[in-house]
């Protein structure tokens, strides 16, 4: 398993801890008053579980295991698949800090940490096709 | 990777692609408020994500690697009518809620869903199975 492979596949576990932790808390609100940050907290959880568990072991694993792309570069190039990792959990935890941060915030701050955590996993993902595309193809 | 494959899989690496663009244009919206109109766009990226990309991708890599009948996928004409269900169910689906059309138009695209599982189903079913068998 190439190195990058565990950092995605440790992390996802990492984020699926987070997620299910998350959602002990969301719950939690149910019965007991929380502060109003955790009520925003919603989105996050679902972020947390899709994107940092489901899609970012997808990640790890499709480029591991899929065919060859080359025989100079098997996995294409290991670059992107660095990149769309660090862009990938960059955009995530702005996205955990900015989401109840603008809901319980004013501040203008808060909706550029929203756009930039956008712009990050949006690369990620395209950084991630773009790097898989070569690679799904008939043996 | 057999060809089916190759169709699932890159169909499902379009739909990522979209589904994060739809994604990345709702969160920037909540940050900037530009028009509340963006938020259409929420159940249609849930669409693209959970089913386009995960379900697709899951297929197409389980049309793959399960169990082969000696070198045989065993008959691939449901798992071919799958992929076609699902996509044409999806994308009903997604055009349906986002034109704000009949519902009897997202409805059709449930169906072909479900019977795009249930076909994905026949193909698979009987290669879930012990090595050598």
């Amino acid at each position: 398993m190439p190195a990058i492979t565990r950092w995605y596949v440790r992390t996802s576990m990492v984020y699926l801890i987070a997620a299910l932790s998350l959602a002990v808390l969301l719950a939690l609100a149910q019965v007991v008053e929380l502060p109003k940050l955790l009520q925003a907290a919603g989105p996050v959880y679902f972020h947390l579980f899709l994107v940092g568990w489901v899609t970012q072991l997808i990640m790890g694993i499709v480029f591991w295991m899929f065919p060859k792309y080359s025989k100079e570069r098997p996995r294409g190039r290991e670059g992107l698949a660095v990149a769309t990792y660090i862009l990938l959990n960059a955009g995530l935890l702005l996205r955990m800090l900015g989401e109840p941060g603008a809901a319980v915030s004013v501040s203008p701050l808060w909706s550029w940490v929203l756009v930039l955590s956008a712009t990050l996993q949006w690369l990620a993902g395209m950084l991630f096709v773009a790097n898989t595309w070569g690679r799904v193809k008939e043996r | 990777m057999p060809r089916l494959s190759t169709w699932f899989i890159k169909a499902s690496l379009i739909y990522l692609a979209t589904g994060f663009t739809l994604g990345a244009l709702m969160l920037a919206n909540k940050g900037l408020r530009l028009d509340p109109v963006f938020w259409r766009l929420l159940p249609v990226h849930i669409e693209l994500l959970l089913t386009g990309w995960i379900v697709q991708l899951a297929m197409g890599v389980a049309f793959w690697i399960l169990p082969r009948f000696q070198s045989s996928r065993g008959d691939v004409r449901p798992a071919w009518a799958a992929f076609a269900l699902l996509n044409g169910g999806l994308l009903l689906v997604a055009a349906g809620t986002l034109l704000g059309a009949p519902g009897w138009i997202a409805l059709a695209g449930r169906l072909a869903e479900v019977a795009a599982v249930a076909a994905f189903a026949l193909n698979a079913w009987p290669r879930v199975k012990p090595i050598g068998v």
